[in-house]
């Protein structure tokens, strides 16, 4: 089932013409009521009315985290303050918190992408499901309760944690649909295990996984332990929570809510467009939003686009699962590179998640150089020179095919790459810029 | 009959090759024989002991990446000319060596070589028909 089947299936020229519409009237919204954004707009010498489609948004400027914390607490609300409904916030590491607020059509707005996510990931109305993502400042629980409303589930609102009693209301009432992080949906499935219960014979049927990055094998790993089927949802809290994209059963890239949020996908450095299907930096314009409606807000999310129709009807671009972000990421010789891409290269050399660590250093004069390290493991040793010269060289051209850069690669002994609190360092920058 | 080697990955690190002996010889492991081979970043430290199970397990144990390969210990007239007229017959039936290199200790009046071959299997055949001598297992622990 398809919740809003005339925007999530329209023709692409259909489609820009909607968002050329909300994009003509956000900007003289914004530009009236958020001093922050006309001051912006002004820098970028940008007058509303020359927004006229939705290729304009090139004009316009990049909206940054930090933007966010400058303005702290409420710079970049559009609405006044009385009009607001409902504010969450979300912890940084460094400095203000991030904070979000929400008009009640914003809210309405929430409901109504989180019915579209779970009809996505394939609840049909008079399901059940547990939403055991926390309830309170973190949007992942209320977000998800809103959608479920809205859709007409029946809620158990669990929240997170009590393990025990998770289990135990997901035997009592049969929910088929279970929304939660992907890491506590496994530890539930350990538990589950201690306490006697067959996980593969649990009730939960589809899950809906988000607010943590997670990979392929994970979701395999997920699968098997309920006998489920195990979708991603993406979203922030800026944008507005769980429910900017979510996977259909297929799983093969994330639908974008693109009439809502207008995704582009840029060159983190150049902030230029990429080609279509490569990485880059998630960008996001919230077209109809009204307390805090976003311009091209970067999400440091890296992830790559497609525009075609996929084989469940919606037309909706498809955004990756989260490659990497752009915190991670260095520049060599104009080249973006992330940790993740050496990653994947080595998962699918070794089939296995190996410890490696990426140098870069420049000599007087000389071009950036790029050294791997990659810590030797049993399964791929060899008694022989020549096999592990081997290894070695398939790793080389294998990342300098994704980079597009010379690399050199080491092999070196297990546990020599610093390690702190069990991670690894992955990148070490010698240059002195 | 083959024997068990143990390969280590090494880098080139000051006292690495000491390192992995002295945990062998800590433990009453003795070694019987040892070459290492080189690439500019890496080695890979190949020796033969006389108790093999418990030193790869040492070894792991203690953060190195070691692995068991099966090669044969041949025993070669200690002469000129010994080694070459072994070289001869596998050469003469097609066996490809890999690597080889000498034991520590004598053995007898003969000199005793460890020979990792591409094929151990077929490389055996060729030696037994040729009636070549190979050492066992036994034979070295007795050493
Ligand atoms: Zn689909």
């Amino acid at each position: 089932m398809i919740w809003k089947e005339n925007v999530e299936c329209a023709a692409r020229a259909d489609l820009k013409e909607l968002q050329s519409g909300y994009l003509r009237k956000l900007i003289p919204y914004i530009y009236n009521n958020c001093a922050v954004y006309r001051r912006k707009l002004d820098a970028a010498g940008v007058k509303p009315d020359q927004i006229k489609s939705i290729d304009d948004i090139k004009r316009l400027p990049i909206t940054t985290k930090e933007d966010m914390r400058d303005n702290y607490p409420y710079g970049l609300f559009s609405a006044p303050q009385d009009q607001i409904a409902e504010i969450h916030v979300s912890s940084g590491t460094t400095g203000n918190p991030t904070l979000v607020g929400y008009t009640r059509d914003d809210v309405k707005l929430w409901g109504e992408v989180m019915a579209r996510a779970f009809c996505c990931a394939g609840a049909v109305p008079g399901d059940t499901i547990q939403i055991a993502y926390g309830y309170g400042l973190f949007t992942g629980g209320l977000g998800s309760h809103y959608g479920a409303l809205e859709m007409g589930l029946r809620i158990l609102p669990t929240s997170s944690g009590q393990t025990a009693r998770q289990l135990k209301l997901m035997q009592d009432f049969k929910p088929r649909i279970i929304a939660c992080t992907p890491s506590y949906v496994l530890y539930m499935a350990e538990e589950a295990k201690a306490m006697g219960i067959d996980p593969t014979q649990g009730n939960w049927k589809i899950g809906v996984f988000g607010a943590e990055p997670w990979s392929e094998s994970m979701r395999r790993e997920i699968e098997a332990a309920w006998n489920m089927l195990a979708t991603d949802i993406y979203g922030l809290s800026e944008i507005i929570g769980p429910g900017v994209a979510q996977e259909c059963h297929y799983k093969d890239g994330l639908h974008v809510f693109s009439d809502v949020f207008y995704p582009e996908i840029l060159d983190p450095t150049t902030r230029e467009e990429v080609p279509e299907g490569q990485s880059g930096e998630l960008v996001i314009t919230t077209l109809t939003k009204q307390g805090i409606p976003l311009i091209r807000y970067g999400t440091r999310d890296i992830v790559s686009i497609r525009y075609d129709k996929c084989r469940c009807g919606r037309t909706s671009p498809r955004i990756s699962k989260i490659k990497g972000r752009t915190d991670d990421m260095i520049v060599v010789r104009g080249i973006n590179v992330f940790p993740s891409q050496i990653e994947h290269v080595l998962v699918g050399i070794e089939g296995t998640q190996p410890h490696y660590q990426i140098i870069v250093d420049r000599q007087a004069r000389k071009l950036d150089e790029v050294e791997v390290l990659v810590e030797v493991e049993q399964r791929f040793f060899s008694d022989e020179i020549k096999q592990l010269n081997v290894i070695r060289e398939k790793i080389r051209k294998e990342i300098e095919n994704v980079l597009s850069i010379g690399v050199k690669v080491t092999l070196v002994e297990p546990k020599t790459i610093a390690r702190s609190e069990g991670k690894a360092k992955r990148i070490v920058d010698k240059r002195t810029l | 009959m083959k024997i068990t080697q143990i390969s280590v990955f090494l880098e080139n690190r000051k006292g690495r090759l000491y390192d992995v002996c002295s945990l062998l010889g800590a433990h009453g492991v003795n070694i019987r024989a040892l070459t290492i081979a080189e690439t500019e970043s890496f080695g890979v430290l190949r020796i033969v002991v006389d108790k093999s199970e418990a030193a790869i397990k040492l070894l792991r144990e203690n953060q190195f990446v070691a692995n068991f390969t099966d090669v044969v210990a041949i025993e070669v007239p200690d002469q000129p000319g010994g080694l070459a007229s072994i070289l001869k017959i596998l050469s003469e039936h097609d066996v490809n060596i890999e690597y080889m290199y000498g034991f520590v200790e004598k053995f007898s009046d003969k000199a005793l070589l460890v020979m990792r071959f591409e094929d151990t299997d077929f490389a055996q055949q060729v030696l037994a028909k040729q009636k070549i001598h190979v050492v066992t297992e036994k034979e070295i622990e007795g050493l």
